[in-house]
């Protein structure tokens, strides 16, 4: 599948790595959930660095959607809740 | 995978709001290219304004560590003149100068990192804006209107994702770029209104130079009239040009002062 890590580009993840990086995101919910910017940046640091890891660059010059997105390295989690919040609640 | 996956939903929705509007989709494909050639040609004009803030702070660090070498300058001769005083002082407003260099410079790091970030954020949506003007063409000559539909989905999907994306990039670096350019304005201000004694003004007329000023003139002439009797020039001329360069230039010693003066006065 193909993640990207907004401001960053797009990644290559094996399926099988699908379970570790649940996990990281599961820490990232639970601090934006918390209101926990101390729990939240090492978090999400976590989880860019685990999709890093265990994918490759997707070709620049795809047009290929990607399955799944994001937030930046260096957003905050105002601005996580911002992107979330733009358009109303959707429930994950 | 909540946080992932309504992050991916968003986007997704607003990648397709461009779609379905003219009559034949293929006119879909030259409509979107036009958008994706204004917003490459809005990173590049970001880009530039990035660096024309960078250029600006590194300017402004230049002009505070001139300053910053001038009160060192300065409290050194004063010292030679048994000044400490006016030593004090300039050490003291060269400290406060320290720190902002010591901020400047932190924003200056940071509006690099904006923006090297804009550039290849360019640099992908130009490869991909290049790879849609390929497929488009591919498409138009190709497909007919109505095959047409879902290669054009799958095009601006794609593309409509990496704009999403650098759209969002140049947001980001222009609300770090406004903060930090109110601050540069105040230090230009700073800078104009002599508070940080401006060294590049003609005439540099700060306090201490002012004072320092007056007293080699003083001692010059001392020194002149002197020669012109045929006597050895008086101690304190030579003092100046010798003790400024000794080791203990900062060393505390109790002085008395020969001749009473208003230190701190504002001309």
């Amino acid at each position: 599948m193909i993640v990207r890590i907004l401001g960053e580009g797009q990644y290559d993840v094996a399926d099988d790595a699908l379970d570790e990086l649940n996990r990281l995101d599961g820490a990232v919910e639970a601090a934006v959930d918390a209101g926990d910017e101390a729990a939240f940046v090492p978090a999400l640091a976590a989880l860019l660095e685990g999709v890093r890891s265990v994918g490759t660059a997707h070709a620049v010059d795809s047009l290929d959607e990607s399955d799944l997105i994001l937030p930046p390295e260096d957003a905050t989690i105002d601005e996580v809740r911002e992107l979330l919040g733009d358009e109303g609640l959707i429930p994950g | 995978m909540s946080i992932m996956k309504r992050m991916s939903l968003i986007f997704r929705s607003k990648a397709n709001t461009a779609l379905d509007k003219a009559e034949d989709p293929r006119e879909t494909l030259d409509y979107s290219y036009q958008r994706q050639l204004d917003l490459l040609t809005k990173v590049r004009r970001g880009v530039a304004d990035v660096a024309t803030s960078r250029k600006r702070v590194e300017l402004q660090v230049n002009q505070l560590e001139q300053q910053s070498t001038k009160l060192q300058t300065q409290a050194e001769k004063a010292i030679g003149m048994d000044r400490e005083d006016l030593a004090r002082e300039a050490l003291t407003r060269k400290s406060g100068l320290q720190q902002q260099i010591t901020d400047l410079k932190t924003q200056h790091a940071q509006l690099q990192g904006e923006e090297e970030k804009l550039v290849l954020a360019q640099q992908r949506l130009q490869a991909k804006v290049e790879s849609f003007r390929t497929r488009k063409e591919t498409i138009k000559a190709t497909y007919t209107a109505a095959e047409a539909q879902t290669k054009i989905g799958e095009a601006m999907s794609g593309i409509g994702e990496e704009m999403g994306d650098v759209g969002m990039a140049m947001q980001r670096a222009e609300d770090k770029t406004a903060a930090m350019q109110a601050r540069a304005g105040a230090i230009d201000e700073l800078l104009a209104s002599g508070a940080l004694d401006d060294a590049s003004q003609p005439g540099g007329g700060d306090d201490i130079s002012r004072e320092l000023d007056a007293m080699s003139s003083t001692s010059d002439v001392e020194a002149e009239l002197a020669r012109m009797k045929g006597l050895s020039a008086p101690e304190q001329p030579a003092a100046i040009e010798g003790q400024a360069s000794s080791g203990d230039i900062l060393a505390e010693e109790p002085q008395t002062q020969a001749q009473p003066r208003t230190t701190g006065e504002q001309a």
